[in-house]
């Protein structure tokens, strides 16, 4: 095939994924048909409702399932496909709710909604089914605390969720099963999928990869970084998508006609993830969900705003990479990977080179890439344990809510004395950037209440945030200030904890 | 009927609860669509308010897919969607008064096409001043209905003599209902200029009345179907009927089947929501805490028509007592015409507005004398026998709040976790934690007594199953599972056997809206009557078949007894039919007892209360204002429960839906009018983990109504939402300091509310 040239080799080519059983081969499917458009008004199955056609509600949550590297095994995850396009599925399993039932026979996820009263209206339900079917196939125990992570983009107007909870809490209770579908997760790894469907997977798997155009819009899905550097150089305004789940709003809710697409989510290296001795190096068709991880593993002060990070499908979706090239002023990643130094290798062609995360957001919406160059790997410095990293977040609902401000902080203290501190924010400006005042306030003084309180008087001349429905600019000022006080009082060990966890 | 064969009383699952989990229960969405189905999407007004003067439609025309377009100047009957009184337009095409007034709709081939072409219309506006608050409505006497005074006592006097006094002004945020299935309906032509609408809402005989007015038929020409809704909360009260209307009159000038599904964002910004309201009071009390006297004056937001608007604000001057006496009481009510959307019911119906000034005003006094509010609002609660006639004139004949607010206090160890919260709050300078203990009473009826009736209409087949209708509607509320429940009881039979038909204005006419928690009384009485007057012919039959006497026939357990012999209930069935037995019957039902002169606010609206109380303990961070529910402790009253698992559902959800009101849902709209939060990116309802890890919710056991409701039962649909305002005071509790006793948390408390209230503005 060529590499990445305009010329398109099979015109013809079709989406490829199984659902039921059955394999789908679908030719001429617009680019951004959505996965839900797709089940309601192509196949009619109209189980999967739409709540709000932007991930936030959860009604049409699906699960989608694929092979995991070794092809032994698959991976599951729930996902909203309202905002998912069709081709992303090409080489997956596509699981909605009328999977789970068989011959009128309930899944255990579904008797015990059913027994626990976990529906009223029912709109929501057979979204909160597919996310409690992703917990019960990936959590074999899963706490109080992970069953709220895991619904946290699940809404609920009628139960007040108190049943839904019983019902995940109560989902495992049923005996095991034969079937595949209906066997909740083990530790030890025995619920295999069945052979069977490992080798249906299998068969959908790529040597060359998709492309096709339909009624004047392309879609490519390279399979290699070479020729997505190819596609990008030869068509250089094409709409790059990776989790979709902001570009699925420009489609959904803007109307927006998207010529050609390029999706990076079979591009194998830039799924590649690593620790190195010096960096943590995440490809960036990594997903959140798994980048967070990571992050988290090695940074565990980032774990609070990791979970509240949208939502476990919009995270399942969504990719880190993703998240840095859009490069919104309200993206929750930033301000952490700000303060711990992390570097982008962008690649255009065949040449690459490496930009600080803080300079790479030149003003709204403005970043220093270059026209066919493309984010390829997010470098994050391991600092070691004396280096202090923290996160706050502050939003009206603690889930699934965008930041009114959103600070993280780097702190490295030599005796008393602090020896580096770093602070960014995000939702106080234009683009998430650091607190150059207030780090100049801090930096070679020491770590006390005298300083702090003069950081907090310096931030405030750092940004000029503004007023809108998400919080006024004078609480955003306010809050980010006391938001480092808080910082100060977590590090010090005066306070036991964040309200967030509280009791938790 | 012996109790274990019964259904009525049992925890049973919600009728439609295995389709919910498998997704085949049909929403009006999901049904098969017909050939040749047009989508529809709305043109909206960009001005909060304009006259128009000219719309270019050529873009919309030649868009892709586009069929055809719908104005006012298509409507050939009534060009009015207003429930009451007739002051809003389906279509505008002179005057638009708010961002997201309807202009017309464009018919395409598919959802995207019609959604597509409807932003393409260009629309030449003159701009017009804009009124956008209430407080600006009040100043320049702007409103939708007039205003009202209600009146007991001399509360001027009172208050000039009462040896306290404070006053204080109140915002109390909007609510958008948020159902998770947006608007929707179906149009489709008939034979003979007919029309089937299937559409979502609470209220079909309203659609079936304003679709044939608007499309100049007659009722008899229009049926309306709705099996089911996604949810509701009086969003669909009045609602849907625009979104009917709009449809129905593409389906007649295209003489296709139109389905109109608004998008969220359209949803939330062209459909009505809870009525935010700005609250004044001036209160005068004893050193008790007992209130001597009360002023409140009420503006609310109605937007730009009455709508609902009412009612709505009629229920908020009759519940600005809750579950207190009030001797000398005077309360003004403006209903504020402003450039917003029209703001309709949502459960509660304006009562939680002024439920929640009370319960401040009440907490603003403990604070002022250094006691317990709970304290205090036993000070104030009405007596049994005495101080027990509500300031419209109504004697309580029921009150239960004693009883239940003691086993409350009990069980939730009120008085214990108050002193281990000012020990805690003692040690923790950042976090501090708060409790609160609030009531409710709220009245059951509509207050417009014509309204509390309801017919149903059984039909016994000859294999001994049942097809129920009566004129309520599922909104996930559990009405069907519970009317059926009656029913079986009545033939003694499984609910298997009950098949429970959608809402339809062809089977059962002139119905309420499902709405004022009235469903299950008054449609359950219904059906029971219509169910006893075939149960009564077959026994009737049975007795002069068999020679027996009527009293030793029994249906129970699928079986009729009848004397000696026992025989199935089908086989029974089949006989009857064999001998011409009619089985098929109506069933109508009035709500007795009540009687109300609007005119003087005074009389009998409501046929009972219901009662409830909450315990609700929180706590915040003072740095930033966040704050988490750490425990809820509830003990509600639902009579003798039709359905203890359906009623916790309720209480349960309805609490939690008036936590969302008073703390993370904020409607804001900016200066030119525009609504900011139209989806859920933006409008923030509660998830999961904002419930209190120990959630301990209990239906008064032993409790039947006092009342001959449905087996002294009590409505449920709204009561438990204004629990609530225990959250709302349990954070005001937390921020409350010896220098900062009574704090001005404004509703709803986001995290910059409780800030504020903490800081101040800085």
């Amino acid at each position: 095939m060529s590499q990445g040239g305009s010329a398109i080799d099979t015109p013809l080519d079709s989406i490829r994924f199984m659902l039921d059983g059955e394999r789908y081969e679908l030719a001429n499917v617009d680019p951004t048909r959505t996965v839900l458009q797709f089940l309601r008004e192509d196949l009619g199955r109209t189980g999967t409702k739409e709540g709000c056609a932007e991930g936030d509600c959860g009604a049409c949550t699906v699960v989608v399932a694929e092979l995991n590297r070794d092809g032994d095994d698959v991976t599951v995850r729930a996902i909203n496909s309202c905002i998912q396009f069709l081709p992303t599925l090409d080489g997956k399993e596509l699981i909605t709710v009328e999977s789970l039932s068989r011959g009128g026979n309930l899944h255990p996820v579904q008797q015990a909604m059913v027994d626990h009263h976990g529906s009223q209206c029912g709109f929501c339900t057979p979204g909160f089914v597919m996310s409690l079917f992703a917990l019960y196939k990936t959590d074999p125990r899963p706490s109080r605390r992970a069953i709220d992570d895991a619904l946290a983009g699940n809404l609920c107007r009628c139960t007040g969720y108190r049943p839904i909870i019983a019902a995940a809490e109560a989902m495992y209770d049923g005996e095991a099963h034969q079937d595949w579908l209906r066997q909740p997760a083990a530790q030890d790894g025995v619920f295999k999928p069945p052979a069977e469907r490992i080798e249906a997977l299998r068969s959908l798997e790529r040597e060359a990869s998709l492309q096709y155009s339909t009624a004047g819009r392309s879609l490519f899905a390279p399979l290699t970084g070479d020729e997505l550097a190819g596609l990008l150089a030869n068509h250089p305004g094409a709409t790059i998508l990776a989790g979709g789940t902001d570009i699925g709003l420009w489609v959904t809710k803007q109307h927006r006609e998207l010529e050609t697409v390029i999706y990076t989510g079979r591009v194998a290296e830039l799924h590649e993830h690593r620790v190195t001795a010096s960096h943590i190096e995440i490809g960036a068709a990594v997903t959140l969900a798994d980048a967070m991880q990571t992050i988290v593993d090695n940074y565990p002060g980032l774990d609070e705003l990791f979970r509240r990070f949208a939502s476990p499908p919009i995270r399942n979706a969504g990719t880190l990479g993703g998240n840095i090239a859009n490069g919104s002023p309200i993206g929750d990643t930033m301000p952490a990977l700000m303060v711990l130094g992390t570097t982008l290798v962008l690649r255009r062609g065949r040449s690459r080179r490496e930009v600080p995360l803080e300079a790479f957001y030149l003003d709204y919406q403005v970043k220093d890439l270059r026209a066919a160059e493309f984010v390829e790997t997010i470098r994050i410095p391991l600092l070691g344990d004396h280096v202090v990293v923290g996160s706050h977040k502050l939003s009206k609902r603690f889930d699934q809510d965008i930041s009114a401000v959103c600070n993280a902080y780097r702190l490295e203290l030599d005796g008393e004395v602090v020896s580096d501190f770093r602070l960014a924010c995000g939702g106080m400006a234009a683009t998430v950037r650091r607190a150059g005042h207030c780090e100049a306030a801090v930096t070679g003084k020491p770590w006390n209440e005298e300083t702090v309180e003069a950081a907090c008087k310096a931030l405030s001349r750092d940004f000029e945030p503004i007023s809108d429905m998400r919080a006024s600019a004078g609480y955003r000022q306010r809050a980010a200030q006391n938001l480092l006080r808080r910082f100060y009082h977590e590090s010090r060990g005066d306070v036991e904890t964040t309200v967030y966890a509280y009791g938790r | 009927m012996a109790a274990e064969s019964r259904s009525v009383g049992k925890p049973l699952a919600h009728d439609s609860a295995r389709l919910h989990v498998s997704g085949t229960a049909a929403y009006t969405d999901d049904l098969p669509e017909p050939r040749g189905l047009l989508h529809l999407a709305v043109g909206t007004s960009s001005k909060a308010h304009a006259r128009i003067k000219g719309i270019d439609f050529a873009a919309v025309l030649a868009a892709d897919g586009v069929v055809d377009i719908c104005t006012a100047s298509d409507i050939a009957g009534e060009n009015n969607c207003g429930p009451i009184v007739h002051d809003e337009k389906i279509f505008n095409d002179e005057i638009v008064e708010y961002v997201g007034h309807a202009i017309f709709a464009v018919a395409a081939n598919t959802v995207d096409q019609a959604r597509k072409a409807a932003r393409l219309a260009t629309i030449d506006y003159e701009v017009r001043e804009p009124i956008l608050d209430p407080m600006t409505a009040v100043e320049k006497e702007s409103f939708v209905l007039p205003s009202e005074r209600l009146q007991r006592g001399d509360a001027d006097a009172a208050l000039a003599d009462a040896p306290h006094r404070l006053q204080r002004r109140l915002n109390v945020g909007a609510q958008d209902q948020f159902y998770l299935e947006g608007h929707v309906a179906m149009a489709v032509p008939g034979e003979d200029d007919t029309l089937t609408v299937y559409s979502s809402t609470q209220h079909p005989d309203e659609v079936q009345h304003l679709v044939a007015a608007a499309t100049a038929r007659s009722a008899k020409d229009v049926v309306c179907i709705c099996r089911r809704m996604g949810g509701a909360f009086g969003g669909k009260e009045s609602q849907a009927a625009t979104i009917a209307c709009m449809a129905a009159l593409m389906a007649v000038k295209t003489g296709r089947p139109c389905k109109l599904r608004l998008d969220r964002d359209d949803d939330m910004i062209i459909t009505g929501k809870r009525h935010d309201f700005v609250i004044d009071y001036d209160v005068g009390f004893d050193d008790d805490g007992r209130i001597l006297g009360v002023h409140f004056m009420l503006a609310s937001r109605c937007g730009i028509s009455a709508d609902l608007s009412g009612p709505v604000n009629d229920r908020t001057m009759f519940h600005c007592d809750n579950a207190y006496y009030l001797d000398n009481v005077d309360i003004e009510s403006h209903r504020c015409k402003t450039h917003t959307v029209s703001n309709t019911a949502f459960r509660g119906f304006g009562g939680p507005q002024g439920m929640f000034a009370i319960e401040y005003a009440i907490d603003d006094i403990a604070r002022a004398l250094g006691k317990d509010p709970l304290e205090v609002r036993r000070a104030n609660f009405y007596g049994v026998g005495e101080r027990d006639t509500t300031h419209y004139g109504q004697t309580i004949e029921d009150n239960i709040i004693h009883e239940i607010v003691d086993k409350l206090e009990n069980d939730a160890k009120y008085q214990k976790r108050r002193k281990a919260i000012r020990n805690f709050n003692a040690r923790n300078a950042i976090l501090k934690r708060g409790i609160a203990l609030t009531p409710v009473k709220f009245g059951i009826s509509f207050t417009a007594t014509h309204l509390n009736q309801a017919g149903a209409l059984v039909h016994v087949y000859k294999d001994g199953s049942v097809h129920l209708n009566h004129g309520g509607t599922e909104m996930g509320q559990g009405l069907y599972i519970k009317v059926a429940q009656v029913v079986a009881d009545e033939f003694g039979i499984s609910l298997d056997r009950i098949r429970n038909n959608a809402a339809d204005t062809s089977r059962v006419p002139n119905a309420s809206a499902t709405a004022a928690s009235s469903g299950s009384d008054i449609n359950g009485k219904a059906a029971q009557k219509a169910a006893r007057k075939i149960r009564a012919r077959l026994t009737e039959f049975l007795a002069a078949h068999y020679n027996v006497a009527e009293s030793k026939i029994d249906f129970a357990d699928d079986t009729v007894t009848v004397g000696a012999e026992q025989y199935p209930f089908e086989e029974i069935v089949q006989l009857a039919w064999f001998n011409r037995v009619q089985m098929s019957a109506t069933g109508f039902y009035k709500t007795p007892k009540i009687h109300y002169d609007r005119e003087t606010f005074s009389g009998r609206p409501f046929f009972y209360y219901a009662y409830g109380a909450a315990v609700t303990e929180v706590v915040v961070d003072t740095l930033t204002g966040e704050y988490r529910l750490l425990r809820t402790d509830i003990v509600h009253d639902c009579g003798d429960s039709l359905n203890p698992a359906i009623d916790l559902g309720q209480v349960e959800g309805g609490y939690v839906q008036g936590v969302g009101w008073l703390t993370s849902e904020e409607v804001c709209w900016n200066d030119a009018g525009e609504l900011t939060t139209h989806a859920p990116s933006t409008y923030k309802i509660p998830t999961c983990s904002d419930l209190a890890l120990d959630f301990r919710v209990q239906l008064l056991q032993k409790s039947p109504n006092r009342e001959d409701t449905i087996y002294r039962s009590k409505a449920v649909g709204e009561p438990p939402f204004m629990l609530a305002i225990s959250a709302f005071l349990a954070i005001r509790d937390a921020i409350a300091t010896d220098d900062r006793p009574q704090p001005g948390l404004q509703a709803p408390a986001t995290p910059e509310a409780v800030l504020k209230a903490i800081e101040g503005d800085q």
